[in-house]
């Protein structure tokens, strides 16, 4: 069966989305993050949508469901990579994502996610044998 | 306004939402849409797709490219054999659903576009225009 991969960097979990989403796959999507996060105890959730053309009212709300059932799990989301012209039909639409956070790519919303949970940040983290 | 080309696409499975979505993007991409206005298109075809098939138990979607006063445009034509609209400006406001979605479809389509015009007769189905001029 046609799956979207969710791959485990440490305490996250990276999704791309890259293929025209439809309804099965949307639910299956749902079912495997909110199990990964239940399996791995992961505590962020963060989805790659740059390769999207579109996103609509259907997966807009995919997007926002995914983030409330990870919230109820202990996680975080945050929605990344959006192209700009998805973001100003989406606004038109009358889709603005309510309670979804949004970072421009990966890197900034890994450091999204790191910051909100009070992790050192990858990029200023030293090791004591340094100092 | 006239047609200079048209195809027709059938709505019965999401997959062929998939595929209605892409052929507007092939025709919007060939009469040179910015990237903005394909994708406003694009995602009203969605949009009006995904409700012909949630809604209206299916249909048809008409594409035609047609030519107005020295403007060319995309056109598209929903149709379904559903249970109709009782209530068409309730079904246009933005939040109002009767199904599982968020109610954005027709009042944020209708956004999307340049001219929507819907017909809907109760028990016999509805019929979507929308137009998008370059």
């Amino acid at each position: 069966m046609e799956r979207i991969p969710i791959l485990r960097m440490g305490p996250f979990l990276l999704i791309t989305i890259q293929v025209d989403m439809h309804d099965k796959l949307a639910m299956q999507l749902q079912d495997d993050v909110t199990e990964r996060i239940s399996d791995w105890g992961s505590a962020g959730v963060l989805i790659d949508i740059s390769s999207l053309e579109i996103v609509d009212s259907f997966i807009g709300r995919m997007l926002a469901n995914i983030a409330a059932m990870s919230r109820v799990l202990g996680a975080e989301t945050v929605v990344v990579g959006m192209q700009p012209a998805v973001a100003i039909t989406l606004v038109e639409l009358g889709m603005s994502l309510p309670g979804v956070r949004t970072a421009l790519n990966v890197e900034s919303g890994m450091e999204l996610l790191n910051t909100s949970l009070g992790r050192p940040q990858s990029g200023t983290f030293h090791d004591s044998n340094e100092a | 306004m006239t047609a200079t080309k048209r195809e027709l696409l059938p709505l019965q499975t999401s997959s062929d939402v998939v595929l209605a979505r892409q052929k507007v993007r092939q025709w919007a991409i060939e009469l040179r849409f910015s990237l903005v206005d394909q994708t406003k298109l694009v995602t009203a075809a969605s949009e009006l797709a995904r409700n012909a098939l949630d809604h209206g138990q299916g249909g048809q979607m008409a594409i035609e490219i047609v030519n107005g006063a020295a403007r060319t445009g995309l056109k598209l034509v929903f149709e379904d054999n559903g249970p109709g609209i009782p209530d068409i400006q309730m079904a246009l406001k933005d939040g109002f659903t009767t199904g599982p979605g968020m109610g954005l479809g027709l009042g944020g389509s209708k956004r999307l576009v340049n001219d929507f015009s819907i017909e809907s007769e109760v028990g016999k189905g509805t019929k979507i225009t929308v137009v998008r001029w370059k």
